[in-house]
């Protein structure tokens, strides 16, 4: 059972941070750099972090599981569709449990 | 204003649509976290960023990491930095308490939408406000609807719904990728975060790779700024 002031205080936090780069963007837009070695850094982000997060399970999830994931990540690189790629990852590993 | 507000609204429905599926994912993946539908709906008004939610609800557990969550969600949202700098043309000569309203229903799509419509000069900031009330809409709408559904699933393994995690962030960072230059820093980030997911507790291997990959990115390509190399 979670604790109620801590689901609370999570979700402020998060909100918080999150409402700050929102408007903090747009009120700092005029000393942020557009170009060189941050901008590539922050460009790079979003990816890279995502990754990450997944990287440790796929490397666990065995044969099927980083079949899934290739799958995955090549649908959404051919049809731009990030649902229709997960659906397919999910389908191949309920797929290999099912028959396997 | 209000025929501004109708027209962003209007405008966003077929992104709504995709956002109302992918929602749905995310209340179904909170219901198997035993996050009630209130918390899921307090989330989605006051933190209101998808991929961000995403996180936050893969990181639960029962003694909730504040510090763990708070930090990944500022990583993974720095790019509303950007996001936010990139409006500054639109909101050009707007007062702070109108900046303050409407920045904080700025997602990726509704962006992207005021984006697009502003070349054809139909945005304004009520344009990117009803985008916004849009994507609220349906992304509540979209989670309500996966977390009756993922309450009711008894065996989310037979389904591999322990796995929808993994393919939605796997199709989520391969919709964000730029091409050969990233085989590299990708690589890197990868490494990264196995290595440092063994060796340190708790979610700390998501900053170390992303930090790690991104570093690696700006290194291989930031020299002699030629920022417009792919």
């Amino acid at each position: 059972m979670t604790d109620n002031l801590m689901v609370f205080i999570t979700i402020l936090c998060s909100a918080a941070v999150t409402y700050s780069l929102r408007l903090g963007g747009l009120l700092l837009s005029e000393k942020l750099p557009s170009s060189g070695k941050f901008k590539i850094f922050m460009d790079a982000l979003p990816g890279t972090l995502l990754l990450s997060l997944i990287a440790p399970g796929i490397a666990s999830s065995g044969l099927w599981g980083g079949i899934a994931a290739i799958c995955t990540a090549v649908c959404t690189y051919r049809t731009g569709n990030v649902f229709l790629a997960m659906i397919t990852g999910v389908g191949i590993v309920a797929l290999s449990r099912y028959f396997c | 204003m209000k025929e501004d507000i109708r027209s962003g609204f209007i405008s966003n429905l077929p992104v709504a649509v995709s956002v109302m599926a992918y929602g749905s994912v995310l209340g179904m993946l909170a219901a198997q976290k035993n996050i009630q539908w209130t918390e899921l709906m307090f989330m989605n008004v006051f933190v209101f960023a998808g991929t961000a939610q995403f996180v936050m609800v893969e990181m639960w557990k029962n003694s909730l990491p504040v510090i763990e969550i708070t930090i990944a969600v500022l990583v993974i949202n720095l790019r509303y930095v950007l996001i936010g700098a990139s409006l500054r043309t639109l909101f050009e000569g707007k007062a702070l308490k109108h900046k303050m309203a409407v920045m904080h229903l700025v997602a990726d799509e509704n962006w992207a939408v005021t984006m697009a419509a502003l070349k054809s000069g139909k945005a304004n900031t009520y344009f990117l406000l009803g985008g916004g009330l849009c994507l609220l809409t349906s992304w509540c709408f979209g989670t309500l609807l996966g977390h009756s559904l993922g309450a009711v699933i008894k065996n989310p393994e037979a389904y591999a719904l322990d796995f929808a995690f993994v393919a939605v962030f796997t199709a989520l960072a391969f919709s964000m990728w730029q091409g050969k230059r990233n085989v590299v820093p990708w690589i890197a980030a990868a490494v990264f975060a196995v290595a440092a997911e063994k060796m340190l507790p708790g979610k700390w291997y998501v900053l170390i790779g992303g930090m790690g990959g991104a570093a690696v990115e700006a290194f291989l390509w930031g020299k002699g700024d030629n920022t417009n190399d792919r």
